[in-house]
């Protein structure tokens, strides 16, 4: 299985050999079986529904970019779990959320974690924001195959680029297409209506709690029109997981931080269902 | 035609541990030491880019004097061999005593092939635990012995020297800043047991932290974090009163001499 169970448990050769500060392309050489890319994808689409997970947010504020995912996986039009997690670090300064069949995704972001920190400790140095973000790419572009039967993950990509100083969002394609998002973005089945809030709601020279605020709104509204996103969960204390990155790194704020902030989203909620209005001009 | 000489496997064996011993003791030291929240890793290295001390994993870190190579190519065998395991397993399934097994293997096999030359390196493998008596410090030899040792240990050039210095001033729950001095002072005896001064600029440093909040417990210290460590532990006023006059002294005097 691993290194030591092979010959006279000396390190492989492949091991001493010189060559790829990349993790996957190690795994590639040596232990393709490893790899999500390398799985035959099914010859039908895939009827069995698998959980599925939905709605992530994301904002840039001055000094940084949040992050934050609902709680609900769907498997049809049932709940398949209430407390997942879709908002995982990457590395130290960025975070990536997943839309899409869960357990690919999970495995892929696992993957994507130990590939950062392969090529850290390899290289002494740590890949441009940029560079993430390409790597992240190809990954998706590698589990083609199995979205086009059916089994899709389309991650969101947001980090600190600490050569520039800000913020930064990346979202992606099925196909591993990226394109680089600008103030806001969300993806999954409720991100029509979470992009509308954000929209109506997203304005530069916030602060991170004010950024904090309108990313929660957000996940209101998509839970409140996509019956696959869950709301905040008041009697058994689930809320939302929000990330924040700045120049110190990235930090997950704690249940009570959040569930105070949903507490006033949902209160304010009472009067006013549909949340905060925008003026008309 | 000439018949080859018979040289016996002792022979053999001891010519090829000479040689290594030699190619280990050209080189620049590194000490590794416990203290209250860790372990201590200081390395005598004059590069920022070539590295004697690095992170393998969340808790586990390598040191290594020797050529640089050679350790350079165990260091990347480490880490592809430690990623592979948590990536595949889990994390808490990488351990130090893992991965001090796999380099004896590999270290032992090269040592006693006759086809390849023997590494001229000597490696430390350490993993900080929960609490100070879960830390454990491998040190490998170029022949693939293992040892497990405790508190504090030297390799490289000058290591008797060094040795008898940690053995002198270590002891448990030192402060980082205690620590790192016991460090420098033990790596700046020189042979005849003189004193040298080594800067910042001189000297890689690096800590497994347990009060680290991250998972990996790995953590540099470069640059002002350095300097500020060593400058509050220079032996000057309350500190080198402590260490005595008849000591302080001599060492002022020598120091003040080779300027």
């Amino acid at each position: 299985m691993e290194a030591n169970t092979r010959g006279t448990g000396r390190l492989p050769a492949a091991f001493l050999t010189p060559g790829s500060s990349s993790f996957a392309e190690f795994l590639d050489a040596y232990r393709p079986e490893l790899l999500p890319a390398r799985r035959t994808p099914p010859l039908q689409p895939v009827t069995i529904e698998a959980p599925h997970g939905t709605t992530i947010v994301t904002a840039t504020f001055d000094g940084g970019v949040v992050m934050a995912g609902d709680r609900r996986a769907t498997m049809g039009n049932l709940i398949a779990q209430r407390d997942i997690e879709k908002v995982f670090p990457a590395d130290e300064y960025s975070v990536v959320g997943i839309a899409g069949t869960a357990g690919l995704a999970v495995e892929m972001v696992r993957l994507f974690q130990v590939e950062l920190e392969h090529y850290e400790k390899i290289e002494g140095t740590t890949l441009s924001l940029e560079g993430k973000a390409n790597r992240l790419s190809q990954m998706i572009r590698g589990n083609l195959g199995m979205a086009m039967q059916g089994l899709a993950v389309v991650p969101l990509f947001a980090g600190f680029d600490v050569d520039g100083g800000v913020g930064r969002i990346f979202s992606y394609d099925v196909t591993g297409g990226r394109s680089e998002e600008h103030g806001f973005h969300a993806v999954g089945s409720g991100s029509l209506f979470a992009r509308g809030a954000l929209k109506k709601l997203y304005r530069s020279g916030l602060d991170a709690d004010g950024i904090v605020q309108v990313c929660i709104q957000a996940l209101y509204d998509a839970a409140d029109d996509d019956s696959a996103t869950g709301g905040p969960d008041l009697t058994r204390r689930i809320f939302p997981v929000v990330t924040l990155v700045t120049e110190d790194g990235i930090r997950r704020l704690s249940s009570d931080e959040v569930g105070a902030i949903v507490r006033t989203v949902v209160n304010a909620r009472m009067d006013a269902p549909d949340g905060p209005t925008a003026p008309l001009t | 035609m000439t018949t080859p000489f018979y040289v016996s496997p002792q022979q053999a064996m001891a010519d090829r541990a000479d040689y290594a011993r030699k190619g280990i003791a050209r080189g620049r030291s590194v000490v590794v030491l416990t203290y209250a929240d860790g372990i201590l890793f200081v390395a005598e290295n004059y590069s920022r880019a070539l590295h004697k001390i690095s992170e393998i994993y969340d808790r586990i870190a390598f040191a290594a004097v020797g050529k640089y190579n050679e350790f350079e190519n165990l260091r990347i065998g480490g880490v592809r061999y430690a990623d592979i395991r948590g990536y595949s397993y889990a994390r808490n399934d990488v351990t130090a005593r893992g991965l001090a097994n796999v380099y004896a293997q590999t270290l032992g096999t090269i040592f006693s092939s006759g086809g390849e030359k023997p590494y001229e390196v000597e490696l430390i493998v350490a993993e900080v635990g929960a609490a100070p008596e879960d830390d454990q410090i491998y040190r490998l030899t170029y022949d693939g012995s293992v040892a497990d040792e405790h508190n504090y240990v030297a390799m490289g050039g000058n290591v008797e020297q060094i040795t008898d210095q940690l053995k002198r001033r270590h002891r448990e729950g030192l402060s980082l800043e205690e620590a790192l001095k016991v460090a420098v002072d033990a790596l700046s005896r020189d042979g005849v047991g003189e004193k040298r001064s080594i800067t910042a600029s001189q000297l890689e440093v690096a800590t497994l932290d347990r009060t680290r909040p991250q998972q990996r417990k790995f953590k540099r210290l470069v640059g002002g974090q350095l300097n500020r460590l060593l400058g509050e532990v220079e032996p000057t006023g309350e500190a080198a009163a402590e260490e005595g006059a008849a000591e302080a002294a001599p060492e002022t005097a020598s120091e003040a001499g080779e300027e």
